[in-house]
């Protein structure tokens, strides 16, 4: 992984997973304050992005792995707050920044948000307005980030319509998002996110609604753009397959916390948590016999209310130490160089 | 959109027709036709009119066809304009709605603006700030609004502006002005009388946009293109102002046309005790005189303009949307 | 790319965990009702709002035992007395009275009635007062009123004043209450049959049968009802009698109400018939009976009578509507809106405000009915927060 994304290095600022971390999540609590009681959606999370990688995000629905992304640019919504953490930024500048700190409508994050991260949405159909075209929908973003002309702005949002490979792109700029397909529209936003360079991208599912086509297309597209314009990605996904195709590093998550995380080879060739290996375990393989049964994870996700007490995972868990991990909560400890896992099999 | 149009006007043309059948039936419904009542008024101020006269008049008004021929002369006259003659006003009923047709219009302008004005807003912070104490109050406010029946509200506004600066809160025009040319004196004197009736006749449909308003936003603000223009950076005021709200107004906006005729309709409750010159108090009186002519024309008036604003409407919806304009292009 | 290795949507896919271990076990399961139930308990004011709403079901059947005088007996001489308020207390000494009513004459000679806090009348709770018949018995016992061996002419309680005849206020609107209330009620059964029947003819048969009656609806729902029941009030002729008049203008109110409840029925059956638990249950070869009875028919319980308590409160309103205007019910009919028909004058209503409180209670009732529905009808929501 390392090496393949040092060859191609076009700038001075470093890149790849050697080099200081352009955006690194600590503590990350966003909590739910429901009718029925607070929701800790988020419990805890830790990982850093690399400059020029991609960092997957994966677990199942409910895990809290959006609400992370959205926490990052601070548009969670209500009843969703951020209740502690850090999430530490290097900005174009150099310039490291708690965006925490900044109020999440202050003009700073707005800055940021948008335009040096970006963000794309699972629904391309529903993420844009049908009452504004397209054009008029881009163009906010530039007007916001830039300092460009009305004319100068069409013209870069025409220039990376035509670089995201939607044809026609200055006239789909006067045309309704309806009249786009799915696969087009997806593209279109990936532009919209693109038009103000960002240094990050976070991508929440951006593949999830598209069908198997297209979603490689996607895929290839959004490598394509990593590369052309040296930006980190942020990759949230429940499909394992995708992320052994994009993500140079994984970060797994469960009800909220961060049970496992480390380069995705590491991930796929010797997963450590119990929960990553059923995971993986539960992928048919070309070696699968036919009439053999797949595997799955016993149990169902637990309501996020009814919290597990100890470590979340152990009613599902095959390797459950009665009294360990019913009582106690695991900490996120470092195994190797690389992995991280939260676990009591590697506490001492 | 060609089909649409072509569909809601065949829709149009047989909801007028239904409505006129039923204003038909309501003004044949009261026991003896019209010619007994009119005997039976002219006999009050002395007047005799002996049987054949009464037969002959009958005649005239075809009143000894059969229904159906009686409904198809009836439509037929009113479709060429002509809406008969008013025994109670004792003036052809065309003229007798005319007459106050322009106060009659102008309250329920003025409660469409009033409406607009306060709902809208009101609507918007409601679902922006939802569950706050403004929230509450606006929702409590909207209740209140629903709930009371407007000749309850004009009854102890009346009663309270009476009784304590011993106002009399009728009509439309001080004594002074009554039959006054006009002048920027009147204009003005009326539009000191029409605050009042304008906010009372907007209660109820102000309390219903604030709430269609706030249900509206409320959905619309979980929409994912919300978040996806969040995230672009935009301030949030701007953001639902440009995008949410821009969703939800456009159905308030094009109900203004199905809102009026309700409002026209609704006035009439509130005419009779503000005793304001209007069709409303007009109809009213003809309904208790069993002045069927005036009283037929002003349902079948009140209907008929309210199915071609319900008409005018859905154009206007239907061309807000640009899914619904561009469709088959 | 590794295809298909998507971690399960559990929630999309139950039938995907072929485990033995199963965790729903721990996981409280609720019945449709209950859930409704706790939905509703959260929203306060229409917990509050149901307890007023029954409370006015309680003075319908209970109208002549809650009442202290007889509604209709009239002395002109007490015309607009003002009301007795109920007082609790004697300094501090708990006892139930009203002040009493001194008649003196006035320059006219005309006897008038003033309120003399000085002197009392006592108040007697169970005491004995007009005969009336409540579920077939003849009673003439009140919860409370004036009953003394030796009754005077000032021994009197209005606890809510007198109207220009003289007649008790306070009973009136006892007897009022339920008139009002008993037009709703028939209102929202003759809305009920006609929306139910067509509302599910529509729904079930879909196709022409449901665009012909859609269609109608429309129409219906489109013609602003104000003139049209008007005009229809004022069809009846006057003489008729107040029984045939009632139901002439129960009939009328409820005309315009069904279509709403038609709606309903039709859009839950509809709606009912794409969900997830009824194509699972037709799938698991549940009896078409079953389905309905046991699937549908709970979820649309909650709407049908969210939907009812609005729509009574509309049926209040238009009663009392048309009988303000005198269009409605007549006197001697004792309802709301022949009770507010007294008080069109200002000048009386400035003299006798009292007049007024037959409003206050139409207000109270018509918002507690609004409140009880939308709470309802929110809860019976199952995707409401």
């Amino acid at each position: 992984m390392t090496t393949e994304t040092a060859t191609d290095q076009t700038t001075e600022q470093p890149r790849g997973l050697d080099a200081d971390p352009v955006i690194s999540v600590r503590d990350l609590e966003t909590h739910f304050f429901t009718d029925e009681g607070v929701v800790r959606a988020v419990d805890g999370v830790n990982f850093d992005v690399h400059p020029g990688t991609t960092m997957g995000i994966v677990g199942e629905s409910g895990c809290g792995k959006s609400i992370t992304a959205k926490s990052i640019l601070q548009i969670v919504e209500a009843p969703g707050r951020i209740v502690n953490g850090e999430i530490q930024y290097r900005r174009q500048s150099g310039e490291a920044v708690n965006l925490l700190d900044y109020p999440a409508n202050s003009g700073r994050m707005r800055a940021i948000r948008g335009g040096e991260i970006s963000m794309i949405f699972q629904e391309p159909m529903t993420s844009f307005s049908s009452l504004h075209t397209f054009g008029n929908q881009i163009d906010e973003a530039l007007k916001l980030h830039t300092n460009l002309s009305k004319d100068e702005r069409f013209e870069l949002a025409v220039d990376w319509l035509a670089r995201v490979g939607i044809p026609n792109p200055s006239q789909r700029m006067h045309e309704y998002p309806f009249r786009f397909s799915g696969g087009q529209l997806q593209r279109a936003m990936i532009a919209m996110a693109m038009c103000t360079n960002p240094k990050v991208l976070i991508a929440d599912e951006p593949t999830t609604a598209l069908d198997v086509t297209t979603q490689a297309q996607i895929l290839d597209l959004l490598q394509r753009m990593q590369e052309e314009n040296d930006m980190a990605i942020v990759f949230i996904t429940h499909d394992l397959g995708v992320i052994a195709e994009i993500a140079d590093e994984v970060t797994v998550m469960y009800l909220g916390k961060v049970v496992e995380s480390g380069p995705v080879n590491d991930f796929f060739d010797a997963p450590l948590h119990p929960y990553s290996r059923a995971l993986l375990t539960s992928i048919p393989s070309m070696f699968t016999g036919s009439r053999e049964r797949l595997p799955s994870i016993s149990g169902s996700i637990p309501h996020p209310q009814n919290r597990p007490s100890g470590c979340a995972f152990h009613p599902r868990c095959q390797s459950f130490i009665n009294g360990v991990c019913d009582i106690r909560e695991p900490n996120l400890v470092s195994v190797n160089e690389e992995q991280d896992v939260s676990c009591f099999l590697y506490e001492d | 959109m060609l089909s649409f149009i072509i569909r809601r006007t065949i829709y149009a043309i047989i909801a007028m027709w239904a409505v006129s059948v039923i204003s038909f039936v309501i003004i044949n419904l009261p026991a003896g036709d019209f010619v007994t009542t009119y005997i039976a008024t002219q006999a009050a101020t002395g007047n005799v009119i002996l049987a054949d006269e009464a037969e002959n008049l009958r005649d005239v008004y075809g009143l000894n066809d059969p229904i159906y021929v009686q409904y198809v002369k009836w439509i037929t006259r009113i479709v060429r304009g002509e809406l008969g003659f008013s025994f109670e006003f004792n003036a052809p009923v065309r003229q007798v709605i005319e007459q106050n047709l322009a106060n009659t219009l102008l309250l329920a302008l003025g409660s469409v603006v009033f409406i607009w004005i306060v709902g809208i807003p009101i609507g918007i912070y409601s679902a922006v700030k939802q569950y706050s104490p403004g929230d509450y109050v606006a929702t409590f406010l909207g209740f209140l609004g629903l709930g009371i029946p407007d000749f309850l509200i004009a009854l102890v506004v009346a009663y309270l502006v009476f009784d304590h600066f011993g106002i009399l809160l009728t009509g439309l025009y001080s004594a002074e002005y009554l039959t006054a040319p006009w002048s920027f004196g009147k204009a003005l004197d009326l539009a000191q009388h029409l605050v009042l009736p304008v906010i009372i006749l907007g209660t109820a449909g102000t309390a219903s946009l604030i709430r269609i308003m706030r249900a509206n936003l409320l959905d619309e603000l979980k929409k994912p293109y919300v978040t996806t223009a969040r995230a672009k950076g935009v301030t949030e005021w701007q953001l639902i102002m440009k995008y949410p709200v821009r969703y939800a107004l456009n159905p308030v906006l094009s109900l203004t046309a199905y809102i009026l005729p309700f409002l026209i309709s609704g006035s009439v409750v509130l005419s009779y005790v503000l005793d304001l010159p209007t069709v409303g108090r007009d109809f009213l009186r003809a309904l208790t005189a069993q002045d069927i002519y005036l009283s037929g024309a002003i349902i079948l008036g009140t209907g008929w303009l309210t199915i071609i604003g319900t008409f005018f409407s859905d154009l206007l919806l239907a061309w807000v949307d640009p899914r619904i304009r561009l469709e088959g292009d | 790319m590794v295809a298909g290795s998507q971690v399960g949507h559990q929630s999309d896919t139950p039938g995907s965990n072929i485990s033995d271990v199963d965790a729903e076990g721990e996981i409280e399961v609720m019945s449709q009702r209950q859930l409704i139930w706790r939905r509703f308990k959260r929203h306060r004011l229409a917990m509050v709002a149901t307890v007023i709403v029954v409370l006015f079901y309680v003075v319908v059947v209970f109208a002549d035992f809650l009442a202290t005088n007889d509604p209709e007996d009239s002395e002109a001489d007490r015309q607009y007395t003002p009301p007795q308020w109920l007082r609790l207390f004697d300094g501090i000494k708990p006892d139930l009275h009203v002040c009493r009513l001194v008649g003196t004459r006035d320059q006219f000679f005309r006897k008038v009635y003033e309120r003399d806090c000085e002197q009392k009348v006592d108040i007697r709770v169970f005491g004995r007062g007009y005969e009336y018949s409540l579920f077939g018995l003849k009673l003439d016992r009140h919860l409370f009123g004036v009953d003394h061996p030796e009754l005077t002419a000032e021994d009197t309680v209005f606890i809510l004043g007198t109207d220009v005849q003289g007649r008790d206020m306070y009973s009136r609107l006892m007897r009022g209450t339920r008139l009002s209330l008993l037009i709703g009620l028939i209102g929202i059964f003759i809305s009920l049959m006609m929306g139910t029947v067509l509302g599910a003819v529509s729904g079930f048969y879909g196709g022409f049968v449901d665009n012909v009656i859609q269609r109608g609806i429309e129409i219906i729902r489109s013609i602003p009802t104000v003139p049209l029941y008007l005009g229809l009030a004022a069809a009846f002729p006057a003489d008729w009698s107040v029984e045939r008049r009632f139901f002439a203008i129960t009939i009328v109110v409820s005309l315009f109400a069904w279509t709403e409840l038609a709606r309903v029925v039709r859009g839950r059956y509809l709606a009912m018939r794409q969900e997830d638990f009824v194509t699972a249950a037709i799938t698991a070869g549940a009896s078409q009976r079953r389905i309905i009875f046991r699937h549908m028919l709970p979820s649309f319980y909650s709407h049908i009578i969210a939907a009812s308590t609005l729509n009574l409160a509309f049926m209040v309103i238009s009663e009392t509507t048309l009988s303000f205007l005198g269009l409605g019910l007549l006197p001697p009919a004792i309802s709301y809106g022949t009770l507010l028909f007294t008080a069109q004058n200002l000048q009386t209503v400035a003299l006798a405000p009292w007049l007024l409180i037959p409003g206050l209670f139409v207000v109270v009732l018509v918002l507690s009915l609004n409140f009880m529905g939308d709470g309802i009808r929110d809860a019976a929501d199952p995707y409401g927060s």
